[in-house]
């Protein structure tokens, strides 16, 4: 199985070639938010308001960071429970997100808008922190930085690695994968 | 009569904080190794080497395993012949404070469950103490997370449901679980006592060294084959499908009332982090 390298912002085309069970390879840039941040983001664009960030085109990672050690650019960094951001996530793909980064099953308000606006849900391995944070190369607090590790901050990523978990077209990891090894 | 400074308690947990972030027990990684060589899907084989080589980044850059470093849940044996100079519960939550601190590790702790503001040092523990005889103080941590514990169920069966109830509502929770846990899981379960009860031992299952058997053979087959079971279902590692689902199942049982049949199951991620010290 080859990786399929990822470049954010992404475009429509990027996001229809992926398939459930692709392993992919970030670099660039990445946005994080989780509970807090995601509460505050739709606050924003429902009143009509911008985000702290261009979403277009880009990835949110849901993470929220363990502290950094004085001279360390990120502490451990692995993905939370996405499913916590079903209310949230189909309204900022509606405004021009392509990606999200998490760990488990989304819900299917958000596979409905991923479908409608052409984005990706993908996952990163929930609890390996460590070897996560080894691919994070600058990070920045870009808004509510009162939030601690709920902040929301641009980080910048090489060979992030996700596997492509529910994709535009309707497919499925955790459901075929299952099906599959189940006996 | 032996006195104990509970800024020994306070030193101890501090210690045991850090290092049961930092480091997995060998048992723990031992088992994924072992699971990692039999695991049939690529994907399950790629996730359960990346958590091998976090280890090993882990341990070499003194950082948590997982940014989810836990609510701190302490067990605590206290010889009935000890007698403490100083306040012994705030000498554990002064540990827990400075462990996570000075190992810069998240602090994961809301001081109000619907207000929601962060208490910034990741205290208070739970902290449940139990005494015993003779003059040791025995003081376990298990850094618990945030996911796993969230899909983590109770249900208090009738006595006839039986065993095969008990069997059916543990396989049940790791499937319906999925991903969210992530697994590979160590699955705690507790059976019998009461609402609280069975709860707690589900909880303390997960101290059990990985790879050790259940001392009563009953319950030692009752672990293999719900294991069997688990890893059928087929969920995987982080649920993308895989043989590898749980890497053990621990059960803990109580005596329970003539009308109840309580059962509990704390699933604990493959994060399965815990220390021990003796003073």
């Amino acid at each position: 199985m080859d990786y399929i390298k990822l470049t954010p912002p992404l475009k429509d085309e990027d996001i229809e070639k992926l398939k459930a069970g692709d392993r992919v390879l970030i670099t660039g840039a990445m946005y994080t938010g989780r509970d807090a941040a995601h509460k505050k983001m739709v606050d924003l664009i429902e009143k009509n308001e911008k985000m702290p960030f261009d979403p277009i085109g880009q990835i949110i990672y849901f993470v929220g960071p363990a502290p950094a050690k004085p001279g360390q650019v990120m502490n451990s960094a692995g993905p939370t429970t996405s499913g916590r951001m079903n209310k949230f996530s189909p309204i900022v793909i509606g405004v021009g997100l392509k990606g999200m980064v998490g760990k488990g099953e989304m819900g299917a308000e958000v596979v409905e808008a991923m479908k409608k606006h052409k984005a990706a849900y993908m996952v990163a391995t929930g609890g390996a922190g460590a070897l996560i944070a080894d691919r994070i190369t600058g990070a920045e607090v870009v808004a509510w930085e009162e939030l601690g590790p709920e902040a929301v901050r641009k980080l910048t990523v090489k060979d992030f690695p996700a596997i492509v978990a529910q994709d535009c077209h309707g497919g499925n990891i955790f459901v075929e994968g299952v099906e599959k090894y189940k006996r | 009569m032996r006195e104990i400074d509970v800024r020994e308690i306070t030193s101890a947990v501090r210690k045991m904080c850090m290092d049961a972030n930092y480091y997995l027990g060998d048992d723990v990684l031992s088992a994924i190794k072992k699971y990692e060589k039999t695991e049939e899907s690529p994907l399950g084989k790629e996730i359960l080497n990346q958590i091998i080589k976090n280890c090993g980044i882990a341990k070499d850059k003194q950082m948590p395993l997982c940014q989810d470093t836990g609510y701190s849940a302490v067990f605590a044996e206290v010889g009935q012949e000890v007698h403490f100079n100083g306040d012994f519960n705030e000498a554990i939550n002064e540990g827990v404070r400075q462990g996570y601190k000075d190992g810069y590790l998240r602090k994961s702790v809301v001081e109000d469950p619907l207000r929601r503001k962060n208490t910034g040092d990741n205290t208070p523990a739970i902290i449940t103490t139990k005494l015993v005889p003779g003059d040791k103080v025995t003081i376990t941590i298990l850094p618990k997370g945030g996911g796993s514990e969230n899909m983590s169920r109770i249900k208090m069966l009738k006595p006839g449901d039986g065993e095969d109830g008990v069997k059916d509502f543990v396989v049940e929770t790791v499937r319906i679980a999925g991903g969210n846990p992530c697994p590979p899981l160590i699955v705690g379960v507790g059976i019998g006592g009461l609402f609280d009860k069975v709860a707690h031992i589900a909880k303390h299952a997960l101290l059990r060294e990985v790879g050790s058997k259940h001392p009563d053979p009953y319950y030692a087959a009752m672990e293999e084959e719900l294991l069997e079971r688990i890893n059928n279902t087929g969920v995987g590692p982080m649920g993308l499908g895989g043989r590898t689902t749980a890497l053990a199942v621990h059960i803990e049982v109580h005596p329970c009332h003539i009308a109840s049949l309580p059962a509990a199951v704390n699933t604990q991620c493959h994060s399965a982090r815990h220390r021990e010290t003796i003073i």
